[in-house]
C-alpha cells in the first residue's frame, strides 16, 4: 500500500524547476488574493448597518452587538452550557463503551441464537437517525430530555463502535486466543483477559473519533428539548438579551465547539499515528494510518471476513 | 387499523421531501467534496490550505449548529429563501469534507508506484490525475462514499427541527395528534428510513467485498 504518500509527496507533479515554481508561486497568490477577496466580501455584509422595518441597525461589528459579553453573568450562563453538553457527552461516552463492550462480544459470541438477533439488532440502531432515537425514547419512555438524549446516543454509539471493536477482535492474530485456551482459559475468560484488551488499544483512535462525533450529536438536544449549549445560547440568551445579540452568539457558540472538537480531532489523530508506528512490524508494513471512520472499518472487516470465510 | 392506515399519505409526503434532501444535497456534496479534494492535492500551495482548513472547520462544527446559521442567522442578515434550499445548503456543507475525505483516502490507497510510472513515461499532473491515479482510486472509493450516503440520509432528519417538513418533522406531529398509536408511528419512521440506509449499506458491503479480494 502506497498510504499517505500519494497526496503527501510530490509524486503526482514534477519537482518545479524555475518556472513552473513561479507558476505555481503566481497561482497561489491569485488564489490567495481570491480568497481574500471572498472573506471581505463576508465581513462587509456582516459589517454593514441593516434596515429593519425603518429603523437602521448597526453592523454585525459594532460594539452594541458584543457589550454583553463583558459582563460575568454571561459567561456563567455559557458555562453552565458548556457544563450540561460535555456532561450528556461524558455519561453517553461511559454508558457506549459498556455497551461496545457486551455488543462485541454478543456478535462474535460462539452461540447462533445469540449472535443473530444481536447482529439484526444492531443493524437497525444503526440504521436509523439519532434524532428519531431521541423521539422515540422521549415519547415512549417519558424518561426527560437528558436521558432522552444520553440513551440514544448510547445505544447508536454503542452498536456503530461495537462493530468496529468487532473488527479489532477479527483482525488480531488467532495465536493469542489460541495461546489463551491452551493455558486453560475459558472462552469467555480469552475474550476479555486477552483479547479484548489488544484490540480494544487498537481501535482507540477510532473510539475518540467516535467520541467527537458523539460530542457534536449532544447538539441534537436542542430540537428535542434538552438544554445544551446551542439550547442555552441560542434560544435561552437570544430571547432574553434580545435578537440583536443573535450573531455574536452564535459566533462564540461555534468557537467553543470548534476547540472542544480540534482538540479532540487531534488527539486522535495523534493516537493513531502512535498506534500506526509502534506496534508489530505487520502494521507498520501496511504503513498507512487506519481509517477513523468506523463504517469503514465495520466495512473492510466484513469484506475479509466473508473472503475468507468461502 | 383504518387510523393506521389514513397516516400513510401524510409520511409518503415527509418521506419524500426527505428523499429530495438527500438526492439534491447529496449531488452537491459530491461536487463540492470533489472541488475540496482536487484543491487538497493540486501543486498549488494556497489551494492546499484552504482545503484542509474547509475541511476541519466544516468536519467539527456540529450539524445542529450549521442549521442554526442558515435557518436563523442567514435570514437576519437579508437572505430570503425557502427553508429547503437553505437546509440544501447546511446539508451540502456539513456533508462536503466527509466527500472530500473518502476521495482522498481512495487517492492515497493507490500505490505510489502507479504515479511514478505514469510520471516516468512522460505524463503531466492532469494526465497522471486522470487517466491512471483516479480510475484506480474511484473503485476504492465508491464504499466509502455510500457510508457517507447512509450518514446524509440519517443527517435528513436534523432539517425536521428546522422549519422542513420531512420524514422527522412529519413523524413528530403525526405522533403529537395521534396519543393512542405513537409506537406504530414511530417504528414505521424507523422503518421508512431503514428501507434506504440497509439497501445502501448491504450494497457498500458487497462492493467492499468484490474489491477487497483484488487488492
Amino acid at each position: 500500500m502506497g498510504g499517505e504518500a500519494m497526496s503527501g509527496t510530490s509524486v503526482l507533479f514534477d519537482a518545479p524547476g524555475p518556472r513552473a515554481r513561479r507558476l505555481s508561486l503566481i497561482l497561489s497568490i491569485v488564489a490567495l488574493i481570491l480568497l481574500a477577496l471572498g472573506l471581505l466580501w463576508i465581513i462587509l455584509i456582516l459589517a454593514a448597518p441593516r434596515d429593519s422595518g425603518g429603523i437602521t441597525l448597526p453592523g454585525m461589528f459594532d460594539s452594541t452587538r458584543w457589550n454583553i459579553f463583558f459582563e460575568p453573568v454571561i459567561w456563567n450562563q455559557i458555562g453552565q452550557g458548556v457544563i450540561a453538553t460535555l456532561m450528556a457527552a461524558g455519561v453517553a461516552a461511559v454508558g457506549a463503551i459498556a455497551l461496545w463492550v457486551v455488543f462485541s462480544l454478543a456478535r462474535s459470541s460462539t452461540i447462533t441464537w445469540v449472535r443473530i438477533p444481536v447482529a439484526w439488532l444492531l443493524e437497525f440502531l444503526r440504521g436509523m437517525p439519532v434524532l428519531l432515537m431521541m423521539l422515540f425514547i422521549l415519547l415512549v419512555a417519558s424518561t426527560g430530555a437528558f436521558w432522552a438524549v444520553v440513551i440514544a446516543l448510547v445505544l447508536y454509539n454503542g452498536a456503530l463502535i461495537g462493530e468496529a471493536l468487532r473488527a479489532g477482535l477479527a483482525a488480531l492474530p488467532r495465536g493469542q486466543r489460541e495461546a489463551a485456551l491452551s493455558v486453560g482459559m475459558r472462552e469467555f475468560q480469552s475474550k476479555i483477559l486477552v483479547e479484548f484488551p489488544q484490540a480494544f488499544r487498537q481501535m482507540l483512535p477510532i473510539i475518540v473519533a467516535q467520541l467527537v462525533v458523539l460530542l457534536k450529536d449532544t447538539s441534537l438536544g436542542y430540537i428535542v428539548g434538552y438544554n445544551e449549549l446551542i439550547r442555552t445560547t441560542m434560544n435561552g440568551m437570544v430571547a432574553y438579551y434580545g435578537n440583536r445579540y443573535l450573531f455574536s452568539l452564535f459566533f462564540v457558540t461555534l468557537v467553543i465547539y470548534l476547540a472542544i472538537n480540534l482538540t479532540l480531532s487531534w488527539f486522535a489523530r495523534w493516537l493513531s499515528r502512535r498506534t500506526a508506528s509502534g506496534g508489530t512490524p505487520t502494521r507498520k508494513r501496511k504503513g498507512a494510518q487506519q481509517p477513523l471512520d468506523p463504517s469503514q472499518t465495520i466495512l473492510e472487516m466484513e469484506a475479509r471476513e466473508s473472503s475468507s470465510g468461502k | 387499523m383504518e387510523q393506521y392506515l389514513s397516516l400513510w399519505p401524510t409520511f409518503l409526503e415527509g418521506f419524500r421531501v426527505t428523499l429530495l434532501l438527500l438526492v439534491v444535497s447529496g449531488v452537491l456534496a459530491l461536487v463540492l467534496g470533489t472541488v475540496i479534494a482536487a484543491m487538497r492535492i493540486s501543486p498549488v500551495g494556497s489551494l492546499r490550505v484552504f482545503a484542509a482548513f474547509w475541511v476541519e472547520i466544516a468536519r467539527n462544527t456540529p450539524l445542529t449548529l450549521i442549521f442554526f446559521f442558515t435557518a436563523f442567522v442567514m435570514p437576519m442578515l437579508g437572505v430570503r429563501m425557502p427553508y429547503i434550499l437553505l437546509a440544501f445548503l447546511a446539508l451540502t456543507y456539513y456533508t462536503s469534507p466527509f466527500v472530500a475525505e473518502a476521495l482522498r483516502s481512495g487517492i492515497n490507497g493507490v500505490p505510489v508506484g502507479q504515479a511514478e510510472a505514469a510520471r516516468s513515461v512522460g505524463l503531466g499532473f492532469g494526465q497522471t490525475v486522470s487517466l491512471v491515479v483516479l480510475p484506480q482510486a474511484f473503485r476504492m472509493t465508491v464504499p466509502p462514499l455510500i457510508n457517507v450516503f447512509i450518514a446524509l440520509t440519517k443527517n435528513t432528519s436534523v432539517a425536521g427541527g428546522f422549519f422542513v417538513v420531512e420524514l422527522f418533522a412529519t413523524t413528530r406531529q403525526l405522533a403529537n395528534d395521534n396519543g393512542n398509536m405513537v409506537i406504530p408511528i414511530l417504528l414505521t419512521a424507523a422503518g421508512l428510513y431503514l428501507v434506504v440506509t440497509v439497501p445502501l449499506g448491504i450494497f457498500a458491503q458487497a462492493l467492499e467485498k468484490r474489491w477487497v479480494v483484488k487488492r
